[in-house]
C-alpha cells in the first residue's frame, strides 16, 4: 500500500497540479526521497541543510512531526502525509 | 468605524484598474476589531471564499500562538484542522491577515519569506498609535507575495458583493437575507 500526500498548492508546480500523490517509504525521510524520484525538486522545498524547513509544516496521520521525529517520523503503510505551508510572520 | 487604505491605482482599465481586493465592510470591521482586541499582541486570520471566486465570504480568527508584539504564528494544529475545514467546503483562503502593532501596514522580510499562498490577498492592519490624524481609521492594506515580490494592491471596501464584479451576481449575500 502507499502513502497518500497532500500537496498544498505552492507544491503543486512539482506535481503537475495535483493536489494529492501517492509515495512508499517506512520514514518521513523516505517519503520525501521518493517523492523527490518523480517530482523533482520538492525535496528542496520542504528539507534544508538536513532538516526539515522552517517554513513548512509536515504531518504524518495528522500529528505535527516535529513532535514525533521528524525525518524520522515513522509512516506506516496506510498512512496520510500532509504538507503545509506555516502561516507566520512578523513586524522586523 | 472607517479605515485608511491607500490609493494604489496606476491605470484605468476595467473595472478595477490592477490588483485588487474587493471585501465587504462588514468583514473589514471584524479583521480591525480583531486587532484591535488582541492589540499589543500581533493578530492573525483568515478570510475564506469559494475556490477560485476571489471573494471572501468566511471569516476565521486564528489564535496567534507565538502571542507577541513582533510576530504571529497559525498553530500547527489549528493550521491543519482550518486546511482540513476549508477542503472540506471547497475553499480556500482568499485573504491571511494580520496586524503590526507599531510599525506601518506594510510587509516585512518575516512575512515575506513565509508568504506562500501566491494567489491570497495579504491584508496587514496597523494598530500603532495613530500619528495624528485620529479620524482616518487603522491603516488597512493589501499585497500579492509571489515568489518574494510584494505588490500592494487597490482595496474596494463594499457593502454587498452583488454588483462588485466577484463573479455571478445571483449569489446572494448573507446580510441581504438577514
Amino acid at each position: 500500500m502507499a502513502v497518500t500526500v497532500s500537496i498544498p498548492t505552492i507544491l503543486r508546480t512539482h506535481t503537475d497540479g495535483e493536489k494529492s500523490v501517492e509515495a512508499k517509504g517506512g520514514t518521513l525521510a523516505e517519503v520525501i526521497e521518493d517523492l523527490e524520484s518523480r517530482h523533482g525538486g520538492i525535496a528542496g522545498r520542504l528539507i534544508s541543510k538536513g532538516s526539515l524547513h522552517r517554513f513548512v509544516n509536515i504531518y504524518v496521520d495528522d500529528e505535527d512531526v516535529r513532535f514525533a521525529g521528524g525525518l524520522d517520523a515513522p509512516v506506516g503503510e496506510n498512512s496520510s502525509v500532509t504538507i503545509l505551508p506555516a502561516v507566520a510572520g512578523g513586524m522586523r | 468605524m472607517w479605515v485608511h487604505t491607500r490609493d494604489v491605482r496606476r491605470a484605468r482599465i476595467g473595472p478595477y484598474p490592477g490588483p485588487v481586493l474587493v471585501i465587504r465592510v462588514d468583514l473589514v470591521e471584524e479583521i480591525v476589531a480583531h486587532a484591535r482586541w488582541d492589540h499589543p499582541d500581533e493578530a492573525c486570520g483568515v478570510i475564506a471564499g469559494p475556490e477560485g471566486s476571489d471573494r471572501p465570504e468566511r471569516h476565521i480568527p486564528m489564535r496567534n500562538a507565538a502571542r507577541s508584539p513582533t510576530f504571529y504564528e497559525f498553530d500547527s494544529g489549528d493550521l491543519l484542522r482550518l486546511y482540513r475545514d476549508m477542503d472540506s467546503r471547497g475553499e480556500v483562503p482568499v485573504v491571511i491577515y494580520h496586524s503590526h502593532t507599531a510599525t506601518e501596514a506594510y510587509p516585512s522580510r518575516t512575512d515575506i519569506a513565509y508568504a506562500s499562498e501566491p494567489e491570497a490577498h495579504y491584508v496587514l492592519v496597523s494598530t500603532r498609535e495613530p500619528a495624528g490624524d485620529e479620524e482616518a481609521g487603522p491603516e488597512f492594506r493589501s499585497y500579492r507575495i509571489v515568489d518574494g515580490v510584494v505588490t500592494e494592491e487597490q482595496v474596494e471596501v463594499v457593502e454587498t458583493y452583488m454588483f462588485a464584479h466577484t463573479g455571478a451576481d445571483d449569489v446572494p449575500d448573507h446580510d441581504l437575507l438577514a
